[in-house]
């Protein structure tokens, strides 16, 4: 039987761009808060990924080339092809939850993690944003460890298993089968695989800040 | 003691008093950690932004509670950016008011609206004021060499 850790990779590999054996991240970053998009690149930089902000889900869409021209893939107008997309859940006009569903939607974007972020640790949004493809919830502010741990989630899926199918995300309520999740209501969401997350229950009050597949490598 | 020490020394004494008095939280020292030789600015510009977008905020406060039929709707909008803004920059005491605030928007209370208000302006300038001083004593530090 195939372990968890096998299927997840099956699932991640294809998501990153590896040029001259050096991977790094190229990260769309989606916030109306001038301050929390300063802050969001300065962790994701810090992390040694490549960002590109914006401002709204209208100009996400126009970036990843969605709003009507021509599909280029999850290849953002400049030409770099996006690993991962950070989106705050409020904002004006398109909301993170909207934007992620017309990216779950989209043949050619589809496969792009999304993590949703929001200062609001409301359950049945949480909820809504997994069963919608969101790859994890984070709880704002987010923290370097936060940067962090996704970074290690995305990269894990690279290289090594290429040339096996891969299997498409599906949304979470059909998926009984596949990654073994577990949503943690306790106070303090032990995630064992990166021992540089420092999730502190200060900050993490009685709902979980984040939902995340459990897998200790 | 020499200047530098000194200067060092009021520096970690006063960051120490704002933890304290609930000033800023976790999240202040969070952002100091992102900076470094390559961004040795980023406190600095983080909160700069953080002010402009708060008298902003302020002002669209101010107007929407000053309307004769208030739209609550409208102020609260502003006080969750405003929350999330200040929540960003650890400012601690500024964030409960606003969640105080946020509270009386949903209960349409026009009179408590107004004093959160005022109590966050209030806040709000407590707290720059410190942070400004903060910047202060690190600018001397960095013009005295360190």
């Amino acid at each position: 039987m195939e372990t968890a850790r096998q299927v997840f990779r099956r699932n991640l590999q294809e998501n990153v761009e590896v040029c001259d054996g050096s991977p790094e991240l190229h990260v769309l970053a989606v916030d109306d808060s001038l301050v929390d998009r300063k802050v969001i690149e300065r962790l994701l930089k810090i992390s040694s990924c490549k960002v590109t902000s914006v401002e709204s889900g209208t100009r996400a869409l126009q970036y990843l080339g969605l709003d009507g021209e021509k599909g280029k893939g999850s290849v953002g107008f400049d030409g770099l092809k996006v690993n991962l997309i950070m989106t705050d859940y409020s904002m004006p006009g398109m909301t993170g939850y909207e934007l992620l569903k017309k990216i779950k939607e989209s043949s050619v974007l589809k496969e792009i993690p999304v993590v949703i972020m929001s200062s609001e640790n409301i359950l049945t949004r949480i909820d809504r944003c997994l069963e919608e493809g969101a790859e994890e919830y984070l709880v704002k502010p987010v923290k370097l460890s936060d940067v962090k741990r996704l970074k290690d989630f995305i990269m894990r899926g690279e290289g090594k298993d290429s040339g096996e199918t891969r299997i498409r995300k599906r949304r979470r309520r059909d998926d009984h089968s596949s990654l073994p999740q577990s949503v943690t209501l306790s106070s303090s969401p032990a995630l064992a695989c990166d021992p540089s997350s420092t999730l502190m229950p200060s900050s993490a009050p009685s709902a979980c800040s984040s939902k995340r597949a459990k897998l200790c490598i | 003691m020499d200047v530098m020490s000194q200067l060092r020394r009021q520096l970690l004494e006063h960051t120490a008093f704002l933890r304290k008095e609930g000033f800023l939280d976790d999240q202040f020292e969070q952002l100091q950690k992102l900076q470094d030789e390559n961004s040795p600015d980023f406190v600095v510009e983080v909160v700069s932004i953080f002010f402009e977008d708060s008298e902003k905020l302020l002002n669209n406060m101010a107007k929407a509670l000053e309307q004769k039929i208030v739209d609550f709707k409208q102020v609260d909008a502003h006080v969750h950016q405003f929350k999330g803004s200040s929540a960003s920059i650890g400012a601690m005491r500024v964030k409960n008011v606003c969640i105080e605030f946020r509270n009386y928007c949903e209960a349409q209370n026009v009179e408590e609206c107004f004093r959160c208000m005022q109590k966050l302006q209030y806040e709000y300038v407590l707290l720059k004021n410190q942070l400004e001083y903060l910047f202060r004593v690190e600018q001397q530090i960095r013009a005295a060499g360190g």
